[in-house]
């Protein structure tokens, strides 16, 4: 495992960052959310293209050098940093994974290059109630003739709203909470029987409920072995994890940076706000906090490049770390900057709401504590 | 890294295995045992006969400071070339030969402040493991507020003449020498302190151990009344002492968070996860009954692992040339946390178990865990507290200001 970054991953962090903070500033989000645009930006999805962002895990050719889940690590933390609505978190990692793990070479071919190019965005529609629980599927698929006829019902889809693909989790055998009989299937977004409910949520990200009535895929629809999709879908959610990890990181980062920098302008009582000692030290706590997760993410990122068995044990240390620093510091974040935090017109809300989206996907704190104490036998 | 660097190192590692398998008594590759610790010094008993082989030889190579330059019989190791020594230890499970604060922490600061007669002079015994160091930093009335200090340390022409008290100077009864903050000049502040070394058998010196609530004595109160002290004896400028007992403190709170606290190993002591299953017990499908406890314990190893990953991120950052500053603040603070709150989940887990203190009906490690539980308190003081490291990153790290 190693913390430190290659030339290459550090240029491609350097133009993440400068990307983001030119082209994709917080008041990039407001324009979006004030438009009704909801998420959809059709030319961030042009210009990420340009740069390559999509095809960073994605090998030019077969055993190609690339960037790895690291790589794109820092592109995350990069938009996390200015909380972008971009496609990158379900297209570039999400469907780039599902493809290379349970693509069959043909699917490869087809997709991956199709990924890379930024040609095609996926969604994976997963949840099913409320709360994050990747067995508890009920959607059914059921085998016809040709292949099989979806129905069922995915909530809080994110990017559900404009993905051109879905990567639908149905059960081919079995009852919702068994591991046994699910499977992955690519569903255009615009098959017959998909209905669309487009979600205007509190971060401005949207996402979309979404109802299968009878659609019907082909076999070839099929990622991975027909009812062992769970073999493919934990590893994909472990990135999935990482990579909500690293965006989180970006949003505590940036959100405890424009606290510290309000700490040390804004002045009451005739002093600096930040030269109060009470604040000084949760500031301090903050600054732990994020540097220990930055290790954690890091450490994440890296195990799951060089193919460590821990990769699910790291996947929950890091996403719990970061959904408790990224509330911890959304929240003081709110508090230290007073009145001025409660405005709409000042970004604390906005990172505090993006947060808490980011906080539920992927797994909660508590349900990735729940995983790392299982791994650990008790 | 080059080949030919690659080469030499895997030449150092095969070199340096099969001397150490020569080398390494049977006894000092087991798990250390409390009693057998070496602290050197000329009161070293070492009880178990091999400790004492295994220091010789060690030390012989300079191994019990690798890093240290060969003049003065260090090991003169590059990063790498100490890493693998490290590495090759463990694989066989080599006790340290020596604990030491002189290594630890003196050491290291003499290296950079010391003239070249006293390097020579006190390096190659703490090497060796022939002088034991304690450390004369607090007082009475100096505590957090350190550069308040006030033992006197006064110019009588061909020596330094000290008066005053120290407190919390670890090992004061068992140390051969110590390295002690005195006022030069009352009229400033930092500006009036000096770094000055003496023999804790001179006349004039009474070192009094004070009892702890886990009911051990590992720390002095030391009170010198008209110790002399010859001026050579003085670690650089006059009233220049402050910075090197800051440098000392960064060395000092660096070790605490590599070694974390009471980290001798082989104490025989559980996780806190292991205490609640025997104590509390499972369900079916294998989560400890008490769920609410569960989720603490996991808070717990969650930190204790983040924290030892940022051990390891902050090691690679140094060794790749990387700006890594006032980390040390970080980790003693993170480190001191983890240990507390380690130990009272131990405690928690173990119910009255954990609540023995001497005698019969109690698991012998339960009882430790206890002395332990009460000792780890002392984490948050020791070394500069909690309140001050996070001053210290509020201030150094993050550039926060004091009231004008």
């Amino acid at each position: 495992m190693t913390f430190l970054l290659t030339e290459d991953q550090e240029m491609l962090r350097d133009t993440a960052m400068a990307f983001a903070r030119d082209e994709l500033p917080v008041t990039h989000l407001r324009a979006l959310r004030d438009s009704g645009a909801n998420g959809k930006d059709p030319a961030t999805r042009q210009k990420l293209a340009e740069l390559g962002f999509f095809g960073v895990i994605v090998p030019e050719e077969p055993g190609g050098e690339h960037f790895g889940l690291v790589g794109l690590g820092q592109i995350l933390e990069a938009q996390g940093r200015t909380l972008a609505a971009t496609p990158l978190l379900q297209t570039a990692l999400i469907g780039a994974s599902a493809i290379q793990l349970g693509g069959t070479p043909a699917q490869q071919a087809e997709w991956l290059p199709k990924i890379a190019g930024g040609d095609v965005t996926f969604a994976l529609a997963l949840d099913e109630s409320a709360h994050f629980n990747p067995l508890n599927v009920a959607t059914e698929a059921e085998r016809n003739g040709q292949g099989y006829t979806i129905n069922g019902e995915k909530r809080y889809v994110p990017d559900g709203h404009h993905a051109d693909m879905l990567i639908v989790v149905a059960r081919t055998f079995g009852e919702a909470g068994d591991r046994h009989g699910l499977s992955l299937f690519l569903v255009p977004a615009d098959a017959k029987g998909v209905s669309i409910q487009e979600l205007k949520t509190a971060d401005s990200h949207g996402a979309a409920h979404i109802t299968f009535t009878d659609v019907m895929v082909g076999e070839g629809a099929l990622i991975g072995a027909a009812d062992e999709g769970a073999d493919v879908l934990e590893p994909v959610l472990d990135r999935a994890a990482i990579g909500q990890a690293a965006e989180m990181l970006g949003s505590a980062q940036a959100a405890f940076d424009m606290t510290l920098e309000y700490l040390q302008s804004r002045k009451q009582f005739g002093q600096l706000i930040g030269s109060f000692q009470s604040l000084q030290h949760r500031a301090a706590k903050m600054f732990t906090e994020l540097e220990m997760t930055r290790s954690c993410v890091a450490a994440a990122l890296s195990a799951v490049d060089e193919g460590k068995t821990n990769v699910a044990e790291l996947a929950s240390l890091a996403k719990a770390k970061a959904s408790e620093l990224v509330h911890l510091v959304s929240n003081e974040c709110v508090q230290m900057h007073g009145g001025i935090g409660m405005t709409d017109v000042a970004d604390p809300g906005l990172y505090m709401k993006r947060a808490r989206a980011q906080e539920a996907m992927y797994g909660s704190a508590s349900w990735h504590r729940d995983r790392y104490a299982k791994l650990n036998g008790y | 890294m080059a080949d030919t660097a690659v080469d030499e190192l895997e030449t150092f590692r095969a070199e340096t295995r099969s001397w150490l398998e020569e080398n390494c008594p049977p006894s000092m590759r087991t798990p250390m045992k409390d009693d057998e610790i070496v602290w050197g010094g000329k009161r070293e008993k070492f009880k178990n006969p091999e400790s004492k082989v295994w220091l010789e030889r060690m030390a012989e190579k300079g191994w019990t400071a690798p890093q240290w330059p060969k003049k003065y019989g260090g090991g003169g190791l590059s990063p790498a070339e100490a890493r693998v020594l490290q590495q090759e230890m463990s694989r066989i499970k080599a006790r340290q030969p020596l604990f030491s604060f002189g290594l630890w922490m003196f050491g290291p600061a003499l290296l950079e402040f010391g003239n070249e007669e006293q390097k020579m002079r006190f390096i190659p015994d703490i090497i060796h493991g022939r002088t034991r160091w304690c450390q004369g930093y607090s007082e009475p009335g100096a505590g957090s507020d350190l550069a308040d200090l006030q033992t006197r340390c006064e110019d009588k022409g061909d020596h330094y003449l000290i008066n005053g008290q120290k407190v919390w100077t670890s090992y004061a009864d068992k140390a051969d020498w110590i390295f002690c903050l005195v006022r030069t000049d009352t009229s400033v502040k930092h500006e009036g302190i000096s770094f000055i070394l003496f023999d804790m058998e001179s006349p004039g010196v009474e070192a009094r151990p004070i009892l702890l609530i886990s009911g051990e004595s590992p720390f002095c109160e030391t009170f010198f009344t008209d110790v002399k002290v010859p001026k050579d004896q003085l670690v650089g400028e006059v009233n220049g002492g402050w910075q090197i007992a800051k440098r000392l403190l960064q060395f000092e709170r660096s070790s605490i968070s590599a070694g974390g606290f009471g980290g001798t190993g082989g104490s025989g002591i559980m996780g806190p996860e292991d205490y609640a299953k025997q104590h509390i017990g499972t369900d079916s499908d294998g989560r400890l009954l008490d769920g609410d406890l569960r989720g603490r314990i996991t808070d717990h190893k969650m930190y204790a692992k983040a924290f030892s990953l940022t051990v390891q991120r902050q090691a690679e950052q140094a060794k790749a040339g990387q700006a890594v500053s006032h980390t040390a603040s970080i980790l003693k603070y993170g480190a001191a946390k983890m240990n507390q709150d380690r130990h009272e989940l131990l405690i928690e887990a173990l119910g009255t178990e954990g609540l023995g203190w001497e005698g019969e009906g109690f698991d012998p490690t339960a009882k430790k865990v206890t002395r332990q539980w009460l000792r780890s308190k002392g984490n948050s003081i020791e070394g500069g507290t909690s309140e001050i490291n996070l001053n210290v990153i509020s201030k150094r790290v993050l550039g926060l200001k004091d009231h004008q």
